[in-house]
């Protein structure tokens, strides 16, 4: 029997209808073949618009559906819904995209129409041949494991530990807290950083919902949502967690520095800046949960020469024992929170600002730890001779707002630069003059800090500086560092001696954000951080079910932001925990097991990993619950033993003869 | 790295067969013990130099895309040892390939010479084949009189590095350093090195020219310069010939010899000095090369 199609032309509003003629689409659909009924609507996503379509599939006995109006992105689910409510495989519609596709992008009104006849005769011919397909329900794991455990990590950590599920939470440094717990103080409103991220960090290594897996490194994930299944190693640290009761023995015994030591006239060595002891065996900060320290094995003089154990020797509980080994295992949970944070621009490589080669430029993470109470200065702001500094330059968009080097802005430097400047006005009489190409204080309380600091006498140059040199020409900057810059208000380029140079470098996507990306099978954007599902209305969502992102590997963000975000991106894990299962789309990609000689092509182009080989058949197996059904095995194998639902070759070549006839 | 040829085809430019014969001879002779050799472009003409440009472009970018047109026939890339040369002819290539109607235009003009240019032509700089062609290892195993304790300060110029090229970094270079150093001298550090020479200002406004002059020299001495070195002539020009007049008007003693750097690489390589036009610059390198001639 012949299908009976009813084909349903939205106008949106004037989207469509503005450039399209729906009468003439419509004369024209009523021509196709198997066209039972032509019906148009101002918006068909709307409730009597879809009432159309539930009404034709019950009382006309409507078998096909075909849609004209948006992208399928849009309302392709709504209209599946439509179809299966009045009882129609949600498979039988095909949508025609005449408004992104056609009317949007089309300037003349008659060539719009042509084109939206064209794409509906190619629809029309593509929905005779559909066939009827049963969604997949798998079950949920509960457990969440969230990769990171900066304050986005501890934030989605907590809140889902809070609901009484199981969060792993794996972190590759020896203490959670990330680049927080290095802060002095935050900005707009100066609330110390330590003061209000020590408790939340404390929280997680007390809940009994939390397994905390520091000093860890994630190292395969398998699976899909629902059902992940991640290796991890956890590297070893020569200090026993069960044991070490964190009374700090060990490194106050410790005859080697894992950093450069302050000697001579040299009595702060700006580069080497440590919060926590700058032993080789030490803690990253004084607050590191779990407050167990670790040896650095580079500078360790027992893992050079097989001498010293002065630490073993000084440990109380018997704790430390340098022939422990890494431990893997493997880890089941069901959906994942990557929060892996960011890194900073290497400063050193834009050469002309000294970094590394001139004393006395630091970048803007060092300048936290010189301020922070706890660092080796005890907050004090000093050069690297031990005194302080009579003047201090502040230079904004180290690597950001660059073509050479990160196009986008970083979002965070403008206001971190006027605490920065903030801070050394209330620690020293330094004059500070701060370099800005733009002052962008757009978040809340932001344009008020920046007026307080106006006030308190900060000098704002407008104007990149282009260079610090140690080089004076002028008598006034012997002994000092000479900073040049095209001060675009006063219109003159001018020189600026001062005694410490303070470079704010961009934050970019980590060093290993790809890699990270090709475990997880994440896509990223040009610049490198992690891509969300829709940049506006699925932004912790990926392309990976089941694989959420929050903060900055997202992209750069301040803490209130990155702490929504973690939020946000909990409620998204437990929402899906909560369902217990979820149904898996049925258009994925299947393999005639008859036809596959088991070459292995589609094995390595598959990109979500859902290709297996299995051993004993010598074939290749879809994985249906991690298929999206892209196609790309579909085309690639050579012997076609591969089709697409809802893409077989017979659909695909009945739409483009349709369209092109 | 890429693979370092033994025949280069040569763009000398109007400096090198006039005030610069120095760089010239050297660069031949340099290039000659390493075992390669420079073939001139036969019938070359004015690469558009850069103050063309800025008058008439069209013209410029024609009678500089003819040197292309030509090289295009022989090989798939040019060395040309002077900087201006470089930018001219590389900033010709850049825009006829981002402008079809004007490279439609500049070979409507060719075509009058039987000429033809379709952007094949990849223009290179003469410290380009020494940093990525023969590399600072080859040039070590050539040194015969390593120039101990010679105090050579890197000067580079404006135009080499800029816009942002594959030479050197654009803001801080440090290739010739590193060539110094495979040649046995203590290369040192001044920020000025890849400040304004003066380029053309010599002639149109000379206290200008003067002061960015004594900048360099102040900056180069005050690090410990006894010597400078430079790729690129119009440098090596205002820096010796106007050194002394910087001096006096700005009441500061400078001697120090500018040579170019193909010039130190043959010395430290064992040529006779004379083959190298060493003795043609103005403030005499005599005394400073005293121990290696």
């Amino acid at each position: 029997m012949p299908p009976k199609i009813g084909v349903y032309i939205c106008h949106c509003g004037t989207n469509i209808a503005g450039k399209v003629s729906i009468d003439g689409i419509c004369e024209f659909a009523k021509t196709l073949p198997n066209v039972a009924i032509v019906r148009e609507y101002k918006f068909m996503c709307s409730e009597p618009g879809q009432n159309l379509i539930r009404e034709d599939v019950k009382k006309k006995g409507i078998d096909r559906v075909v849609v004209a109006s948006c992208s399928p992105l849009m309302h392709e689910k709504t209209f599946r819904k439509a179809c299966q409510d009045a009882g129609l495989n949600q498979y039988l519609l095909h949508m025609a995209n005449i408004r992104e596709h056609c009317s949007w992008v089309t300037e003349d009104n008659a060539s719009a129409t042509e084109k939206a006849k064209a794409l509906l005769r190619g629809a029309v011919a593509k929905v005779a041949l559909l066939e009827p397909l049963e969604n997949k329900e798998v079950p949920i794991n509960p457990n969440v494991m969230i990769i990171g455990g900066g304050i986005a990590g501890i934030q989605a950590a907590l809140d889902i530990a809070e609901s009484g599920r199981k969060v792993y939470l794996i972190e590759r440094e020896p203490s959670i807290g990330g680049h927080m717990a290095q802060f002095d103080k935050t900005f707009p409103t100066l609330d110390c950083a330590a003061c209000i991220l020590t408790p939340k960090m404390v929280q997680v290594g007390q809940h009994q919902n939390i397994e905390l897996l520091s000093y860890t490194e994630v190292e395969k994930v398998d699976g899909y949502v629902g059902n992940f299944k991640v290796k991890v190693r956890i590297k070893s640290r020569y200090v026993d967690i069960e044991k070490c009761n964190g009374c700090g023995d060990c490194w106050q015994k410790c005859p080697s520095w894992r950093v450069e030591k302050p000697k001579g006239d040299k009595k702060v060595v700006h580069n080497a800046l440590t919060l926590g002891p700058p032993k080789s065996i030490y803690m990253p900060t004084l607050q590191a949960i779990p407050a167990v320290p670790v040896i650095d094995k580079e500078s360790c003089i027992y893992f050079k020469n097989g001498k010293c154990k002065i630490c073993v020797k000084a440990c109380p509980t018997g704790a430390i024992n340098h022939d422990m080994q890494d431990v893997c295992t493997e880890i089941e949970v069901g959906s994942i929170i990557v929060a892996t944070g960011y890194d900073l621009f290497d400063s050193s490589k834009m050469q002309q600002y000294g970094y590394g080669r001139i004393p006395n430029v630091l970048t803007g993470l060092e300048f936290e730890h010189l301020n922070c109470a706890s660092g080796p200065t005890g907050g004090q702001v000093l050069m690297e001779n031990g005194e302080p500094p009579k003047s201090i330059a502040i230079i904004h968009c180290i690597g950001s707002r660059d073509k050479n080097y990160h196009e986008y802005c970083s979002r965070v430097c403008c206001m971190y630069a006027l605490k920065f400047a903030h801070l050394v006005k209330e620690k020293t009489h330094a004059e500070v003059y701060d370099f800005y190409i733009d002052m962008r204080a757009f978040g809340k309380g932001f344009e008020e800090f920046y007026n307080r600091l106006l006030e308190e006498g900060v000098r704002f140059i407008r104007g990149k500086a282009a260079q610090v040199s140690n080089e004076a020409i002028y008598p006034e900057e012997e002994g000092k560092l000479v900073v040049r810059c095209d001060d675009t208000l006063l219109g003159r380029v001018r020189r600026v001696p001062v005694d410490m140079v303070v470079l704010c470098p961009a934050i970019k996507a980590t060093n290993d954000a790809a890699e990270v990306a090709r475990l997880l099978g994440l896509c990223h954007s040009k610049d490198g951080f992690f891509a969300e599902k829709h940049p506006k209305l699925a932004p912790v969502s990926t392309a990976i079910d089941g694989v959420f992102i929050a903060g900055c590997c997202q992209s750069p963000k301040d803490i209130p932001d990155t702490v929504a975000q973690a939020s946000g991106a909990a409620a998204q894990a437990m929402s899906l925990a909560a369902r217990g299962s979820i149904e898996i789309e049925a258009t994925t990609s299947v393999i005639d097991e008859d036809i596959c000689t088991g070459c292995r092509i589609c094995n390595d182009l598959c990109p979500y990993h859902a290709i297996e080989y299995v051993l004993d058949k010598k074939i290749s197996k879809i994985n249906e619950a991690l298929c999206k059904g892209c196609g790309t095995c579909t085309a690639a194998c050579p012997c076609g033993a591969i089709s697409a639902k809802q893409f077989k070759d017979n659909q695909i070549m009945a739409e483009i003869e349709g369209v092109l006839s | 790295m890429s693979e370092f040829k033994k025949e280069y085809l040569y763009y000398p430019g109007c400096s090198l067969h006039s005030s610069s014969t120095a760089y010239d001879d050297s660069s031949r002779e340099v290039m000659a013990v390493l075992g390669s050799k420079l073939v001139e472009l036969d019938d070359w003409n004015c690469c558009g130099a850069t103050a063309y440009m800025g008058i008439k472009e069209l013209t410029a970018f024609t009678i500089s895309a003819r040197n292309l047109a030509l090289a295009e026939k022989k090989a798939a890339e040019i060395v040309a040892p002077c900087s201006g040369c470089f930018v001219g002819l590389n900033k010709t290539n850049a825009y006829l390939k981002e402008f079809p109607d004007v490279q439609k235009k500049v070979n409507t003009a060719l075509a009058e010479g039987g000429l033809a240019y379709n952007g094949n032509v990849k223009v290179r700089h003469i410290l380009d084949i020494f940093t990525h062609d023969i590399g600072f290892d080859k040039i070590k195993q050539f040194v015969k009189k390593p120039l101990k304790d010679l105090k050579v300060g890197c000067y580079y110029g404006c135009q080499i590095v800029r816009p942002k090229n594959d030479v050197d970094d654009p803001e801080y270079p440090t290739t010739m350093e590193k060539l110094m150093e495979a040649c046995g001298a203590t290369p040192v550090d001044f920020a000025m090195k890849a400040f304004c020479c003066g380029g053309a200002l010599m002639g149109t406004e000379e206290a200008i020219g003067l002061r960015l002059i004594k900048n360099l020299f102040h900056s180069a001495v005050r690090n410990g310069a006894k010597i400078l070195v430079t790729p690129c002539p119009l440098c090596q020009m205002n820096l010796d010939a106007y050194q002394k007049r910087a001096a006096k008007k700005y009441k500061m003693e400078f001697d120090i010899p500018v040579l170019y750097f193909t010039q130190l690489i043959g010395l430290a390589f064992g040529i006779e000095p004379k083959k190298l036009g060493i003795g043609k610059e103005i403030v005499s390198a005599k005394e400073v090369l005293k121990p290696f001639i």
